[in-house]
C-alpha cells in the first residue's frame, strides 16, 4: 500500500531539521509514493503485468542567496544524511542569484479542501484482466483488426510538501487509466489508433466494451488513406489535438519563458492574442478533476484563472522565482496548469463541420514542431477530408503549417467541452494554415 | 561497482536464492539492480540558475513465460521488498511449465572505462566554465538576448542476477554539454543550440577551450535562422547533410526493425525481410560497440554483450534489433539490443548508434543535381508512427537549393516521408559519413535512452516539405 501522512512527514521534519543543522537558512522538501499495478492484454491474452514502488524525495536548500538541490529514491536515513550535507556544501559554492527564496509566507494555502480526488478501492488483477478481455473482445470484432494491445492501471499516490517556513501539506490521489491500442490492416494499408479512459474514480471510468470499440471504429475508418496537394485550407482539431494548442500557450505564457524573453507572447497582457469569442480557464478546485490541486509545488494556493477573457491575455502562469524576477506576484503555477481549457464556443460539432465547403479533420500529429520563440508550427498530420459536412477520405503523410500568432486569432471553438484530460479543449476550427502534401 | 546488498537486511545468497526459486520454470527473467548518480548546473539569463544532484537507487525483477513478462520494482532493497515482488510475479505467472534458458553470451570486451564523471571535476570549475561561456557568447555578438548553458554528468552502475547466481555487471558513465543561444534583431528572435557528449569525462571533449567551438556552432545556427525566409511546402528533392541528420535514419527505419514490432507483426517491415528496401549502395548498421560513445554499451540491460548488428546491406533488409525475449519468440540470436530507461522499465529492443556507411558521391555532386529542393544541415527531432510507416523531423538549419546552387536559409520546417519507401528514393550516397556529436535521447513507450546516429551526406528524390510557402 502507499505510504501514510506520517511516514513521509516524519521524513520531511528530519530533512528539514538535518539542513538547518548543516548551515542551510531555509530549505523545502517534496516526499512523495507512489504505487501503480498495471495489467497488459495483447491479442485477447495476458501480456505483461507491472507493479511500481516508487518512493522519492527532493530537497532544496538556501544560504541566503544561494540555492541548490538533490533528489534521491533512496529514503534512507544513512543516505539521507551524506546527501543534504552534500546539498548544503554545493549550496555554499553556488553563486548568489538575488530572486532566490523561498515563497511569501501569507500566499501558501492556509487549509487543503477535500476536491474528491482519492477512491480507497482496490481493484485486483484478475478484475483488470476481465475488464481487458471485454474491451478486447469489442475491439477485435472487425476482421480488419489484426492487433490490440490495451492496458488497465491503477495508481495510488501520497505526498508531503513541506518547508522551513512552516508549511507542511499534502494529500492521497488515485486514478485509474484504461486504454486500448489497435492495429486494422487492409490491402493497400496498415493503421494503427487508440482510445483511453483515465478517472479518479473507479466507477468514472469508461465502459470497457465502449472503449475498445470506439478504438477500433477510430482505427478501421484510416484505412486506405490518400495523400493530397498543398495548399491552404481550414484545419478542424479533433478535441485530443486541439488541447495541444493549449498546451502550447500554456508553455508560451510561463514566467520562465516571459523573464527570460524566449515566448512570442512576451508583453503581451492585456492585449488581444485570440479572437473575440475566446475565453480560457484554469480552475484547479474541479472535483475529481485529473489536474485538480490545492497548492502549486511550492506550497502557494492556487485560485481559479481566467488567463484569456475575450480573446485578451489576462495573466502569466507565475512561480516565486520568476514572479520576483518580473516584479509579480506567485499565482501558485509553479510547475505549469491545473484543469487548463477552452470555454465551449457556441456552434455544435456538427455546424462546425458544415461551415465550410472543403476542410481538413485532423486526428494525429506527429513531431515536436511548435517554436514558442517564434511561434512558429510545422507537424505531420493525419485525419480526414470533409466536403460539405461529411468525412470523405483519410488522409496522411502530410504536413501543417503555421503561426501561433495568427492560428491563434483565427479559431472557432465547438460547444463540445469534455473533461476528459486535464487539459481540454472543444473541437476547434483554425483557417488560413497551409497543408503541404503532393 | 556498487555493492548493492552492503546496507541491506537482504544478503546477496539470500536474493539469489528468492530469484531462483521464483523463475523455476519461467522461460527467462532476472533481478535488475541499478545505482545511478547524476547531476545537472545549469546556466540561464546570466546566472547559475540551478545545481542538483540525484542518486537513484532501485531493483526490477522479471520473469517470463512464453509471451507473457511480469514485471515488479521498487526503491527498497530488502528482504520484505523482494519478497513481495517475488509473490507479485508468481501471482501473474500462475501456471508456468517452461524451461529457463541459462545461455547467454561472454566477451571481455569494454567500449568505456569505470569513471564517474561529475567527481572528476569540480563544482567550482564547471561553474567557471558555465560563466565563461556566457561571457564569450555576449562579448561575440550584440544581438545575443538570451545565453543558456549546462552539464549534465552521470554514472550508472548496474547489476544483473540471472536465476543459478550468474551476475553480469556494468558500469556506465556518460555526459553532456550543451549551448543555447537566442538572437534579436529587428524585433525577430531565433535560437540555435549545439552540444557534445558521450561516455568520457567532461575534459575529453571540453579541454583546450574546446567549449568554444561549441558556442560558435550555436551562435552560427542561430544567426543563420535569423536571415530566414518562409520554407517551401510540397514535395521536393531533399539533400541531408552528414552526421545528425541521420536521425532520418532513425525514424524512418530504425524504429520499424525493432523485433518487437516485427514480431506483433505492427511495423511496416514486419513481410520485408530479405527483400530490396532501400536503394542499392545503402548499409545501415546499429552498433553498440564503438568507443565511448553515447549509444554504445559495453552489455545490454539484460546482460547480452552488444555487437554491430547489419540491418540494411546495399538495399536488401538483413536482420532486427532483438532483445532476448523477441529473439525467443522469433527463434533467433538476441543482437544486444536489450534496453530500459531505468530500473522502473521493461526491457525493450531498441537502438545504439544507428548508422549508414559511406558510398562515393560528394555533396558536392548532390547540390548540383537538384534544380529545386531544400538541403538540410542540422535537426530538433523526429517521430513516426511505425505501423503506417510515417515519420517527421524537424530541421533547424536548411536552406533552399535552387538550379544546383545553395540558396537562402529557409525556417524550420517537418519534413515528412514514408519509412518502408524512403531509402529507394535515396539516389545519391556520398563519401563523407559523420557520427553526430552525441546529443540523441530516443523515446519508446515512455522510456528515453542515450542513441547515437552517422550517416554521409545523401540526396533523397522526393520528401513532403511542410513549409508554409505555397
Amino acid at each position: 500500500m502507499v505510504k501514510d501522512q506520517e511516514f513521509l512527514e516524519k521524513k520531511a521534519s528530519y530533512c528539514l531539521g538535518l539542513a538547518k543543522k548543516l548551515g542551510a537558512t531555509e530549505s523545502s522538501v517534496i516526499v512523495n509514493n507512489s504505487v501503480s499495478e498495471t495489467v497488459n492484454f495483447r491479442n485477447k491474452k495476458l501480456d505483461e503485468s507491472n507493479r511500481s514502488d516508487d518512493l522519492g524525495i527532493s530537497i532544496t536548500t538556501y544560504i541566503g542567496k544561494k540555492k541548490s538541490s538533490i533528489s534521491s529514491s533512496n529514503l534512507l536515513d544513512d543516505n539521507l544524511n551524506i546527501l543534504i550535507e552534500k546539498c548544503v556544501e554545493t549550496t555554499k559554492n553556488t553563486p548568489e542569484d538575488e530572486f532566490n527564496s523561498l515563497p511569501d509566507k501569507d500566499l501558501l494555502a492556509k487549509e487543503v479542501k477535500d476536491l474528491d480526488l482519492y477512491d480507497d478501492t482496490h481493484i485486483e488483477n484478475d478484475q483488470k484482466i476481465d475488464y481487458l478481455k471485454k474491451l478486447e473482445s469489442a475491439a477485435s470484432n472487425d476482421k480488419k483488426i489484426v492487433n490490440t494491445e490495451s492496458s488497465f492501471t491503477q495508481n495510488k499516490s501520497n505526498f508531503i510538501l513541506a518547508n522551513s517556513e512552516g508549511f507542511c501539506a499534502g494529500y492521497k490521489t488515485s486514478s485509474f487509466t484504461a486504454s486500448s491500442v489497435t492495429v486494422a490492416k487492409d490491402e493497400k494499408s496498415m493503421e494503427r489508433d487508440y482510445e483511453y479512459s483515465s478517472k479518479c474514480f473507479l466507477k468514472d471510468l469508461d465502459d470497457a466494451g465502449e472503449l475498445g470499440k470506439q478504438a477500433a471504429d477510430q482505427t478501421i475508418r484510416k484505412l486506405s488513406p490518400k495523400k493530397i496537394g498543398s495548399e491552404k485550407i481550414a484545419i478542424i482539431f479533433d478535441k485530443r489535438i486541439a488541447k495541444g494548442m493549449l498546451s502550447t500557450f500554456a508553455s508560451a505564457i510561463s514566467s520562465s519563458a516571459i523573464s527570460r524573453g524566449t515566448s512570442f507572447l512576451k508583453d503581451k497582457v492585456n492585449q488581444k492574442i485570440f479572437s473575440d469569442k475566446i475565453n480560457v480557464l484554469d480552475k484547479p478546485d474541479i472535483v475529481k478533476g485529473l489536474g485538480s490541486r490545492n497548492f502549486d509545488s511550492e506550497g502557494v494556493k492556487t485560485d481559479t484563472l481566467k488567463l484569456v477573457d475575450q480573446g485578451i491575455l489576462k495573466h502569466y502562469l507565475i512561480d516565486t522565482y520568476n514572479g520576483k524576477k518580473l516584479n509579480l506576484k506567485s499565482n501558485g503555477r509553479c510547475g505549469g496548469t491545473s484543469n487548463l481549457y477552452f470555454e465551449n464556443g457556441n456552434i455544435s460539432f456538427k455546424d462546425l463541420l458544415n461551415s465550410k465547403s472543403k476542410s481538413l479533420y485532423i486526428t494525429e500529429t506527429i513531431g515536436h514542431g511548435s517554436n514558442i520563440v517564434t511561434g512558429d508550427y510545422s507537424v505531420g498530420a493525419t485525419g480526414f477530408l470533409v466536403e460539405n459536412g461529411e468525412f470523405k477520405y483519410p488522409i496522411n503523410e502530410i504536413t501543417i503549417a503555421g503561426n501561433f500568432k495568427d492560428m491563434f486569432k483565427n479559431i472557432t471553438l465547438a460547444n463540445d467541452l469534455e473533461f476528459k484530460y486535464s487539459t481540454n479543449s472543444p473541437t476547434m476550427m483554425i483557417e488560413g494554415m497551409v497543408v503541404a502534401g503532393k | 561497482m556498487s555493492n548493492f546488498f552492503e546496507k541491506s537486511d537482504l544478503s546477496r545468497s539470500e536474493a539469489e536464492n528468492i530469484i531462483s526459486d521464483t523463475l523455476q520454470k519461467c522461460d527467462d527473467g532476472e533481478l535488475y539492480l541499478e545505482n545511478s548518480k547524476s547531476e545537472s548546473i545549469l546556466l540561464d539569463d546570466n546566472k547559475i540558475k540551478n545545481s542538483s544532484y540525484n542518486s537513484d537507487l532501485g531493483f526490477g525483477f522479471r520473469a517470463i513465460s512464453d509471451e507473457v513478462v511480469a514485471y515488479s520494482h521498487s526503491n527498497e532493497i530488502s528482504k520484505n521488498s523482494l519478497k513481495q515482488s517475488s509473490e507479485n510475479l508468481k501471482s501473474t505467472l500462475k501456471s508456468v511449465k517452461g524451461t529457463y534458458n541459462h545461455e547467454i553470451p561472454k566477451s571481455n570486451k569494454k567500449y568505456y572505462e569505470n569513471i564517474n564523471p561529475i567527481e572528476q571535476k569540480s563544482l567550482n570549475e564547471k561553474i567557471k566554465i558555465l560563466n565563461e561561456v556566457n561571457n564569450y557568447l555576449r562579448s561575440k555578438d550584440d544581438n545575443i538576448k538570451q545565453v543558456t548553458a549546462n552539464f549534465l554528468g552521470e554514472q550508472k552502475s548496474v547489476e544483473i542476477i540471472r536465476s543459478g547466481g550468474e551476475t553480469l555487471t556494468d558500469v556506465r558513465p556518460l555526459i553532456r554539454f550543451n549551448v543555447s543561444v537566442m538572437l534579436e534583431k529587428n524585433g525577430r528572435k531565433e535560437t540555435g543550440v549545439y552540444g557534445v557528449g558521450g561516455r568520457q569525462s567532461y575534459d575529453s571533449y571540453l579541454k583546450d577551450d574546446n567549449w568554444k567551438s561549441v558556442c560558435d556552432e550555436a551562435l552560427r545556427i542561430a544567426s543563420v535562422n535569423l536571415e530566414s525566409k518562409p520554407a517551401p511546402a510540397g514535395e521536393m528533392k531533399v539533400v541531408l547533410g552528414p552526421g545528425w541528420p541521420a536521425i532520418l535514419i532513425h525514424e524512418a527505419v530504425g524504429h520499424g526493425l525493432e523485433g518487437d514490432f516485427n514480431r506483433k507483426k505492427t511495423s511496416a517491415f514486419h513481410n520485408l525481410m530479405g527483400q530490396k528496401v532501400a536503394s542499392e549502395g545503402v548499409t545501415i548498421v546499429d552498433d553498440g560497440t564503438i568507443d565511448n560513445r553515447r549509444g554504445s554499451l559495453t552489455i545490454d540491460d539484460e546482460g547480452t554483450p552488444t555487437e554491430k548488428t547489419v540491418l540494411i546491406e546495399n538495399g536488401i533488409l538483413k536482420n532486427f534489433m532483438q532483445d532476448r525475449l523477441n529473439a525467443r519468440l522469433m527463434k533467433t540470436k538476441s543482437t544486444g539490443s536489450g534496453r530500459r530507461e531505468n530500473y522502473r522499465h521493461i526491457v525493450l529492443p531498441r537502438m545504439r548508434n544507428t548508422m549508414m556507411l559511406s558510398g562515393n558521391q560528394t555533396q558536392d555532386e548532390m547540390i548540383k543535381a537538384v534544380d529545386k529542393g531544400i538541403f538540410a544541415v542540422s535537426f530538433g527531432g523526429g517521430q513516426v508512427d511505425i505501423t503506417s510507416g510515417k515519420f517527421v523531423f524537424n530541421c533547424t538549419e536548411a536552406y533552399e537549393i535552387v538550379n544546383g546552387k545553395i540558396g537562402s536559409p529557409i525556417k524550420g520546417a517537418t519534413l515528412i516521408g514514408d519509412g518502408p519507401s524512403i531509402l529507394k528514393e535515396v539516389s545519391m550516397v556520398g563519401n563523407d559519413m559523420m557520427m553526430d556529436p552525441g546529443i540523441g535521447t530516443c523515446g519508446k513507450a515512455g522510456q528515453g535512452v542515450p542513441v547515437g546516429v552517422a550517416q554521409p551526406s545523401i540526396l533523397i528524390n522526393k520528401m513532403t516539405v511542410g513549409g508554409t510557402k505555397l
